[in-house]
């Protein structure tokens, strides 16, 4: 048998779900079931003066219509929904239950719950109920709630949730500055983005029909979170609910919260009995799920006349929204760490103000701070290139890490230690492959002979943190839980092998990826193991899926599990082969004697063997059923460098990504195959968040575009084939020697772009660019350059 | 997301449709393809309380050679409007601007009836069918009656036919060898045009704008700059004559006019260059 | 009303509220799930299904236009266990990951090569462009589909 890890290898979710056969929570009907249906307020903020439910309660199919007054009243919670991360101990965080009651706090809260027989019965008496509201004045915007004027929570004095400051030696960043050659100053909006997985959120809790216990399905990435959350908000004991994720269709962050349907349906349905469910429509999802990013950024970079970093100083002033939901304050935080970059800094200065508006709550969106953070630096790295007077490439290489040779276990200056890095080698295989100079003198003839459309090429060297995470290291921040991961391995009898991950995939691929790193450690093939997951019964350890942590934490759990098994194995083997263990070798599944070719045991007959238990060594527990949980050491730093071509019509504003390159460093590889599609999807949600999304709100805090009519997720027309290569530097986090991918692409794409378009419009004087670049946006940019306004 | 309730008549024939009219009135909504009834529906933005279903009157599913134009049931998807090698090869415009519309799905069902009725200002084929001088031919109790392009859009989605009438057939006159140009500007391919521009040059020039009014509008500076000598580049410059372009996301109203000049330079640049 | 049509090669018959949209009459009283839907507006493609052979968004039909129609959804694809060419080729080509708009994504496709069975990049791209996917970026979606073309 050859080695499984590293190779491309087709995916075992697939014909499932290329049959229909994957079961998403909306396609599970059960017997007896009532649908939900929400009634919303229609105002940002609000005071609920009444409610009539009368005539929805009359309405056909309605089996009761509960205002949230009357729920609270029904004495479902013993909490509000948790926000496990106060970042300050003086953080303001207001009471947030999954019912509004008296003062309603953005568009989309719930104000009372209809359940009905059908949906269509639900969304007809949702229509009948009527509420009287006062409305408020609402903070429509974080440049509002800045100002302070109004506040989204009547009862509060400002609309400042905490500051937090990561000041490692304040005097060294004085310094810097005060001895600087060169400044440069950016100022940069991170827009709210609507994180659109094609699966809507859905839930259903169905009550055991024995009594005591309830199941949740939900379209979640965090079953185990929700579990405990549930509980420790609803009083129902933990052991008494059952979360299942089943097919999740995508998450990209968006489903790692605690949401009000969730405790619900959960609550409803243990009070009633009755099985309860709910699925959010596309337009709803605008208000029922979070958002992401909304940060306004301001980043100085002090240089030396060589363009040399002195110091970088960063503040953050981050949109919470109305509530701060399970990570919302900490996702500045994730990225804060980062505004560094890949880059030799001497000293560094963060600080990040919270704010809340009335707007939809935000909380992590695929990569989560870190592309904030990322593309902050990066955009401010051509800014300083152009003032030094050297190309974006090079600017880059006289301040990589290490000097941009490969490195180990380097502190950097945001305090972090950065497990592993080569940067140069990466940078000149992208440079490489985009055929640089063939570019830039393209470049040069188009602007010589001033045509229309002109062409950018827009680089970022990005890093990420991922392998979330360290439990001590969340401890430093506040973070209400551990960042391990568990995972079992058992032989069964049959010869199969059973994996229990606490990893909760949706889409990335678990089953197939956690079956390689299986087959490679216990030379079994890939078909032969079975993956379990995402159901709290059948993997009751796990901290789930987000921040690029399946593989490096999770995946690693599952290998160091096999370590186990082939360890206990190994003392069966001896035993029944009559050697020492260390006399024995294991390859390609089986167990032999040095020296003695022909003695030996296939991990199948030992793992049968420990079944029988019929001649085991003395005291040995039988079966094999191994159990490991890993708490990383340190988080992993995955880095790459992605090249946007791009071409800007400066007749229309309108930007073309016409080609894209990019070489990311994961470390070791599992399968090729899907960290590449990692990659692909990762860099087209950049890209959209670069050209075309951003959910957009007027002053009274109502969302502009919350349908996929407006809200612009790029559809195969607007994005073009990319070029993906890797360069291979194994993490030091752990065993496997592997990083995480699943954020990557998002966390390189969208400066790339934005400096690809800068780059096309430098001869204009133009160095910025707001987010998303529509073609307005830029075609008003180019005339006010014109202007020289 | 679901439609409110509404009684459902199906109809094998446009007189049956008009019966149907004439007895529910205004209440009633004629339903072809469905694609731009049932979004609003399903917002509840519109809500029927019959819905006439002429989807399955397939008498109105054709497109024919009628001498100095094309005649083409008002029933017919978009779909075959776009492969129909009859008006590819005499009236191009048009079957390229229904491969315009929305995406394949879309165009599989949509029709040419429904979409000119809708009378979306944002909508590919209204601006075509005034580009064309065409017309469509209307039915009510009353008989059959033609109605110029020109006449057709009153409003924002508003046409001029009465509540008991429907249309039954489209004609476009035959614009063989003509130079024409569809540029449609829009942000994703399935959008609706933040601008687009429809021209054909054969003899005299007809020219017709996308989303620059509450209804599809004919660019008449352009086409009388034209008429009377002028340039492309100059003709241009009154794209926006007689606009009053909306403002949205994708565009305020000195935007959609920049761009309304650059598109119909760039359609007459395009259509002079495909004359024959 | 009482509908009738021909879904995946059997006869159905039901009584549905004249309201009822195709997707829900397929996904609720049929229980053929694997039709997905991912947005309100027609914009997304995942309630993709062919209706007499042709690619619609069975969230803008009611049930009632398919009134005597044959239906294909994704379940009907497959014939005799063996999967069509076109979902080998998303597997064989990672087209897929969460698999949410799959099902339309697979099912646009093959409408796309009835139409056109030998596409350019560039008329994948476009005839896909009713079809979002938030994981995958398009790259191998488009790469599955001129593979299945040849």
């Amino acid at each position: 048998m050859t080695a499984v890890m590293g190779t491309p290898r087709i995916r075992k979710e697939d014909p499932k779900l290329l049959t229909g056969e994957g079961k998403y929570v909306d396609d599970i009907q059960v017997a007896g079931q009532l649908w939900m249906g929400m009634v919303r307020s229609p105002f940002a903020h609000a005071k609920v003066n009444g409610i009539e439910t009368d005539e929805a309660k009359s309405m056909p199919g309605v089996h009761a219509v509960y205002t949230g007054g009357e729920l609270m009243d029904m004495g479902l919670w013993v909490a509000p929904l948790p926000c496990a991360w106060p970042v300050t101990p003086d953080m303001v965080n207001p009471e947030h239950y999954p019912v509004g009651t008296g003062e309603v706090h953005h568009v989309g809260e719930i104000v009372a719950v209809v359940l009905a027989d059908t949906r269509y019965q639900a969304t007809d008496a949702v229509e009948k109920v009527e509420v009287d509201y006062e409305e408020l004045p609402a903070v429509g915007s974080i440049q509002a709630a800045m100002a302070d004027t109004a506040t989204a929570h009547s009862d509060h004095d400002t609309n400042k949730a905490f500051t937090w400051a990561l000041e490692p030696n304040p005097d060294a960043l004085n310094d810097a500055f005060a001895n600087a050659a060169h400044t440069v100053t950016g100022e940069f909006v991170q827009q709210r983005l609507i994180p659109s997985a094609m699966e809507p959120r859905g839930v259903l809790a169905v009550p055991s029909p024995a009594g005591g216990e309830v199941t949740l399905y939900s379209a979640t990435q965090v079953p185990h979170i929700l579990k405990v959350m549930m509980a420790a908000t609803t009083g129902i004991s933990e052991a008494k609910i059952r979360v299942i994720a089943p097919a999740v269709g995508g998450g990209f962050g968006a489903k790692l919260n605690i949401n009000p349907d969730e405790s619900l349906a959960l609550t409803l349905a243990n009070k009633l009995g009755r099985p309860v469910r709910w699925t959010e429509t596309r337009t709803e999802a605008a208000f029922s799920t979070h958002q992401g990013r909304a940060q306004q950024q301001k980043i100085e970079v002090a240089a030396d006349g060589d363009g040399k970093i002195l110091g970088v100083r960063v503040h953050l002033d981050a949109d919470m929204g109305a509530y701060m939901m399970l990570i919302t304050p900490g996702v500045p935080l994730l990225g804060s760490f980062l505004y560094t970059g890949v880059y030799e800094v001497p000293a560094f200065g963060f600080t990040c103000d919270g704010w809340f508006t009335n707007l939809t709550p935000t909380d992590a969106y695929r990569g989560a701070g870190r592309p904030e953070a990322s593309y902050a630096i990066e955009r401010a790295m051509d800014m300083l290139a152009a003032k030094v007077g050297v190309t974006p490439e090079e600017i880059r290489r006289r301040n990589y890490l290490a000097g941009g040779e490969a490195f180990e276990n380097l502190e950097v200056a945001s305090t972090l230690v950065f497990d592993s890095g080569n940067y140069s080698p990466n940078l000149d295989m992208a440079l490489d492959m985009a055929k640089l100079s063939d570019l830039r003198a393209e470049q040069q003839r188009r602007r010589d002979a001033g045509e229309s459309k002109q062409l950018g090429i827009g680089m970022c060297t990005y890093v990420e943190i991922c392998g979330l995470a360290p439990s001590r290291a969340l401890a430093g921040l506040a973070y209400g839980a551990g960042g391990w991961e568990a995972g079992t391995v058992r032989m069964l009898p049959t010869g199969k092998v059973e994996v229990v991950t606490g990893s909760t995939p949706h889409g990335q691929g678990h089953e197939t990826s956690w079956s390689m790193i299986v087959a490679d450690k216990l030379g079994v093939d890939p078909d032969d193991v079975e993956v379990l997951h995402s159901d709290t019964a059948i993997s009751p350890l796990g901290l789930d899926t987000y921040g690029s942590r399946s593989l490096a934490v999770g995946g690693v759990a599952i290998s160091m599990a096999c370590d186990k098994v082939i360890d206990k194995a190994r003392l069966i083997a001896a035993h029944q082969l009559e050697a020492n263990p260390d006399d024995l070798e294991f390859e390609f599944g089986r167990f032999g004697v040095k020296g003695s070719p022909d003695k030996g045991l296939l991990i199948q007959e030992v793992a049968y063997g420990a079944f029988t238990a019929h001649n085991l060594p003395d005291g040995m527990e039988p079966n094999i059923n191994e159990q490991m949980v890993f708490d990383p050491p340190n988080f992993a730093f995955p880095f790459g460098t992605h090249i946007a071509v791009v071409e800007v019509d400066e007749s229309t504003g309108e930007t073309t990504l016409i080609d894209y390159i990019a070489v990311d460093d994961c470390g070791n590889q599992v399968n090729p195959l899907i960290v590449e599609g990692q990659v692909h999807g990762g860099i087209v949600q950049g890209v959209a968040q670069a050209l075309y999304e951003g959910a957009v709100y007027d002053e009274d805090g109502q969302c502009k575009n919350p349908s996929f009519l407006d809200y612009l997720v790029p559809s195969p027309t607007e994005v073009p084939s990319i070029q993906t290569e890797f360069t291979y530097t194994p993490s030091t986090s752990n065993p496997l020697g592997v990083k995480g991918v699943g954020e990557a692409g998002t966390i390189g794409s969208a400066a790339a772009v934005i400096n690809g378009i800068c780059d096309a419009l430098s001869h204009h004087g133009i160095s910025d660019i707001e987010m998303p670049a529509s073609p307005m946006r830029v075609w008003k940019a180019i005339q006010d350059a014109k202007a020289g306004n | 997301m679901i439609p409110s309730s509404f009684d459902y008549v199906a109809v094998d024939s446009a007189d049956a449709a008009i019966g149907a009219l004439t007895e529910h009135g205004d209440e009633a909504k004629l339903m072809a393809g469905g694609h731009s009834l049932i979004p609003l529906m399903k917002f509840r933005l519109a809500n029927p309380t019959v819905v006439i279903d002429i989807g399955r009157v397939n008498d109105l599913s054709y497109i024919r050679d009628a001498g100095d134009h094309v005649a083409i049931g008002a029933l017919t998807r978009h779909m075959a409007v776009e492969t129909s090698d009859l008006l590819k090869a005499d009236v191009p415009l048009l079957a390229h601007c229904a491969s315009q519309v929305g995406d394949p799905s879309v165009r599989h069902r949509g029709t040419i009836g429904g979409s000119l009725a809708h009378a979306d200002a944002a909508s590919d084929l209204p601006a075509a069918l005034l580009a064309l001088g065409g017309s469509v031919m209307v039915k009510g109790p009353n008989g059959e009656r033609e109605v110029k392009a020109d006449d057709l859009f009153v409003g924002f989605l508003e046409n001029s036919l009465a509540d008991d009438e429907m249309i039954t057939e489209v004609r476009v006159p035959k614009a063989t060898g003509a130079g024409w140009s569809y540029q449609k500007f829009n942000r994703r391919a399935q959008d609706w045009a933040i601008v687009g521009v429809a021209a054909v040059l054969n003899g005299s020039a007809g020219v017709s704008l996308v989303n620059m009014a509450s209804t599809p509008l004919r660019a008449a500076g352009v086409e009388e700059a034209l008429a009377s000598g002028a340039s492309h580049a100059d003709a241009a410059q009154r794209a926006a004559d007689g606009g009053s372009p909306p403002e949205d996301l994708n565009g305020d109203a000195e935007y959609r006019t920049h761009l309304a000049k650059v598109l119909v330079q760039r359609a007459l640049t395009e259509a002079e260059s495909r004359k024959s | 009303m009482q509908i009738q049509m021909n879904v995946n090669g059997t006869d159905r018959s039901a009584d549905i509220e004249a309201r009822t949209l195709l997707v829900h009459f397929l996904r609720e009283d049929l229980g053929l799930t694997g039709t997905n839907i991912g947005c309100d507006t027609s914009s997304c493609g995942a309630c993709t299904i062919h209706v007499n052979g042709e690619s619609v968004k069975s969230c803008t039909m009611l049930a009632v236009q398919a009134d005597g129609q044959t239906v294909t959804t994704i379940e009907g694809l497959a014939s005799g266990g063996e999967m069509h060419p076109m979902q080998t080729s998303f597997m064989e080509n990672h087209g897929l990951q969460c698999g949410y708009c799959t099902p339309g994504m697979v099912m646009a496709s093959v409408s796309l090569l009835n139409e056109n069975p030998n596409p350019t990049e560039h008329e994948v791209r476009e005839g896909l462009e009713g079809n979002l996917c938030r994981c995958t970026g398009y790259h191998n979606i488009v790469k599955a589909v001129l593979a299945a073309a040849e």
